[in-house]
């Protein structure tokens, strides 16, 4: 990083010598709404949220979704995105203040002194060009290097972001490599031009928790190598407390609490900080297999594409009635195929599924309507699980109808129940999806299922969309539930935390096989085959330090590697 | 709903088309002459007695203009419902079943599409005999193949959202998922459409009309009216340009209140804001 000290660049006055790189003060953030058939009205996502960085820090930026992580870190380069506007205060880069640096100067800072890294990379990615091409575009266009010495740049940041083939690797297309390759190589390409900051948005979300952790290690490795500053957004409290020193904690658009990252951790002094820090904890007694399962997959085989693509191989699970057998793995491991072979939707191509000790049809179409409805399913995507035009009350009406034939008042009757179960309340009864928050659309969807009275309720990954304190909502809501009304849950998640909060029994997915089954006690307790150990060792926990340890206590090279 | 909120180029475009159908229905009522009553001279110009003048055989040309308002928007209202019911219940059956139905649909339906429209009718139309409910049948036929398209297109991405599978893994029956699940979700595209395939309707038969193939005196259409009074204009007289322009302003005013709807509709609140 030579190069870095004979950059000149026009400062205002000798203000930026304190050692402050980024100075955010009093920002006001406001966009305009048009709600149909009202006048349009100016809502402000943030209220004067002020934030100083020194040079080669990393401050995490944390709150739930709607918070104003990314808009405030985009306004670092000047940028309100979708209409977003910047109505007041002022974002000091470097001694000068950018909201004034007009169209010309916000082009020269960008991709210069300030980059970005995106939460999905693979969207980020311009698919028509060669990643090289992607990754040394911003340094050519601003001439700080010439071809040859921004490729060298490249492939030294390829090497120390332990991308395989650094060498090659830039020659690839961006759906030639993994998700995890390619957001590794887009922290590259904000490196490449040697910025002053880095807008880290969410940048391992996206990812799968064992290639999260590789991810995380090699970001932190090059911020601190590199000694470039960085913003770092993410929900993820365990997440921001391995690379940042400091965060802060945001909501509706305010802040609530800054400080060092120990600090925040250890003793959070505001209660919302304190909610976020201890979200994980759920009492749950684990219950034992009682003497027959009333749901099992024996040796259920199952392909996709006419027999081509095997994405179960021989699995065999039971359920027993009023437990949760919760299914975990890596995306690809086949847990939702597992969930489709069960419902019918994907016909096993071997293996049978009995229910109540007999055999289900394979297919869907040839189940008896008694089947269908002792079978409920919950899905990860609220918002398109249920029809938009369809009200709330029609929507967990319809399974009354359908399956018991309630019509008119007794309908409306056992739905304003079911919306108190789901501790709602039947002033939600004519409302659309859309006038509905994320939780609450999950809620519906859980009425929706357990209005049908089922035995079994596959949820798939039905927190994974959610803010943690919403998430944890759900899961105390679907323990409550399970109380009450009896009712089994396959619980599809991806998320080690969930698992061990709600669980009685674990199936890990690896490739299509179930790798390890059994009782919760027994699966998470040593000694650990070495996917098991893998998928463990790679769950964020809320402790500085975790993620070297992780990466020197692990046995087994994750697949997104 | 407040009266107010509906925009002006909306109020422009219901009125218009309010007076238009006003007319259809209570033509008998409305017209001052008979439909075919000859009342004075050929091509008389405009004056107290004939507000619109007389057209090429002495009639009254408002009267004519009227009566003719009734026929062209019978059949090409009878037109539209019919591409529609036929292009949509067969687009979204074929989403739904897939499958060799949908194969063999879409391939029946590129094959009619890659006839020109106006030729097939005329062909079809020299040799069945001419009456309305020919031209209905053959309209709505004919432009169903471009509903059929839109619908199937829209439909193919609604089947496979997860509202659709929730509704599947109920049990619950074809029918229903075409009629309550995708249906209300593929209304807007088709709404726009609607106001589109009216309009493509009124003119397909004024043109044909035109050839004289579609309505048969002494009844006519407007597009019959423009091909009676054509030769008028060499001489200066306006009487051809009135059902023309009587074309041209329907088309403009459905229009307007189909993209109203429309906006209404694409609303995911049940158009309360």
């Amino acid at each position: 990083m030579a190069g870095k000290q004979a950059k000149t660049r026009p400062m205002a006055d000798g203000q930026a010598s304190s050692g402050k790189l980024l100075d955010i003060r009093n920002l006001r953030i406001e966009a305009t709404v048009y709600p149909p058939g009202e006048a349009p009205k100016t809502i402000t996502l943030v209220h004067d949220v002020s934030l100083t960085l020194e040079k080669g820090k990393v401050l995490g930026l944390i709150g739930e979704s709607g918070a104003g992580k990314s808009t405030i870190g985009l306004s670092s380069m000047a940028y309100g995105r979708g209409g977003v506007r910047i109505t007041g205060g002022e974002v000091i880069l470097n001694g000068r203040d950018i909201m004034k640096a007009g169209p010309r100067g916000v082009r020269a800072l960008r991709g210069r002194e300030v980059c970005y890294v995106a939460q999905s990379a693979a969207a980020a990615f311009n698919p028509a060009h060669k990643l090289i091409d992607q990754v040394v575009e911003a340094t050519l266009l601003h001439g700080t290097a010439n071809r040859a010495e921004a490729e060298k740049r490249a492939v030294a940041l390829f090497k120390k972001l332990s991308l395989p083939n650094p060498e090659t690797i830039g020659e690839r297309y961006p759906h030639q490599v993994s998700g995890g390759q390619l957001q590794r190589v887009m922290t590259a390409m904000a490196l490449c031009s040697e910025p002053d900051l880095i807008v880290f948005d969410e940048p391992t979300t996206a990812l799968d928790v064992t290639t999260q952790i590789d991810v995380l290690a090699a970001i932190k490795d090059a911020i601190r190598d590199t000694h470039v500053a960085a913003l770092y957004i993410t929900h993820d409290l365990a997440v921001v407390a391995q690379v940042s020193d400091e965060i802060m904690v945001l909501r509706h658009g305010r802040l609530v609490e800054w400080g060092g990252t120990r600090q925040i951790i250890k003793e959070p002094r505001q209660e919302y900080t304190n909610a976020l820090v201890s979200v994980h904890e759920i009492e749950h007694q684990e219950q034992q297999p009682g003497t027959t399962p009333f749901l099992s997959v024996k040796n259920v085989t199952a392909a996709y594409g006419g027999g081509h693509v095997k994405v179960l191989k021989n699995v065999s699970v039971d359920i027993y009635p009023a437990q949760t057998l919760a299914v975990v793995g890596e995306s690809g491991s086949g847990k939702s195929t597992l969930a489709r072979a069960i419902t019918g939707l994907l016909p096993p191509e071997q293996g049978t599924v009995t229910f109540d000790g007999r055999p289900l049809a394979n297919r869907l179409a040839d189940r008896p309507k008694e089947d269908l409805r002792q079978l409920q399913m919950i899905y990860q995507m609220a918002d398109v699980a249920m029809n938009p035009r369809q009200t709330v009350g029609t929507i967990i009406g319809r399974p009354l109808e359908f399956y018991f034939g309630m019509k008119g008042r007794e309908r409306d009757k056992r739905v304003a129940e079911l919306l108190d179960e789901i501790e709602m309340g039947k002033g939600f009864i004519d409302r659309y999806p859309a006038e509905l928050s994320g939780g609450q659309k999950q809620r519906v969807c859980i009425a929706r299922s357990l209005a049908a009275k089922p035995k079994l309720i596959i949820c798939d990954e039905v927190t994974s969309a959610l803010d943690p304190l919403v998430a944890h909502g759900i899961l105390k809501l679907l323990l409550n539930l399970q109380q009450v009304e009896k009712v089994a849950y396959l619980f599809i998640t991806h998320d080690l935390a969930t698992v061990k909060s709600i669980a009685d029994s674990v199936a890990v997915m690896y490739r299509g096989e179930v790798v390890r089954y059994g009782s919760k006690s027994k699966v998470l307790t040593p000694p650990f085959d070495a996917y098991t150990d893998l998928l463990l060792s790679s769950v964020p926990e809320m402790e500085i330090g975790w993620l070297e340890k992780a990466i020197k206590g692990r046995r087994m090279a994750s697949a997104g590697n | 709903m407040a009266l107010r909120q509906i925009p002006v180029t909306a109020w422009i475009g219901l009125i218009l088309t309010g007076a238009f159908a006003f007319c259809a229905i209570f033509a008998p009522w409305v017209a001052p002459h008979g439909n075919g009553e000859i009342v004075g001279d050929v091509w008389e110009p405009m004056s107290a007695a004939h507000w619109l003048g007389t057209d090429n055989l002495g009639r009254d040309l408002i009267s004519r203009m009227i009566y003719g308002a009734r026929i062209t928007m019978e059949i090409a209202v009878a037109a539209t419902a019919l591409s529609f019911s036929l292009g949509s219940i067969l687009g979204f059956s074929a989403a739904v079943f897939g499958g060799w139905f949908d194969t063999l649909m879409s391939r029946f339906v590129d094959l009619l599409m890659s006839i020109p429209t106006l030729i097939f009718g005329l062909v079809v139309l020299s040799v069945l005999p001419t009456n309305a409910l020919t031209l209905i049948l053959v309209m709505g036929i004919l432009d169903s193949t471009r509903v059929y398209r839109l619908s199937r297109a829209v439909a193919v991405d609604i089947n496979v959202m997860d509202f659709v599978e929730a509704a599947k893994l109920r049990g619950e029956g074809k029918a229903w998922i075409i009629f309550r699940e995708i249906l209300p979700n593929a209304l807007s595209p088709l709404v726009a459409e609607l106001g589109v395939r009216f309009i493509f309707a009124v003119l397909f038969l004024s043109a044909l009309s035109f050839l004289g193939l579609g309505v048969q005196p002494p009844d006519s259409d407007w597009g019959g009216m423009v091909k009676e009074n054509k030769d008028g204009i060499v001489f200066g007289i306006p009487a051809a340009l009135i059902p023309a322009a009587a074309i041209a302003v329907l088309a403009i005013s459905v229009n307007l209140v189909a993209d109203w709807v429309l906006n209404r509709t694409t609303s995911l609140k049940g158009g309360r804001g």
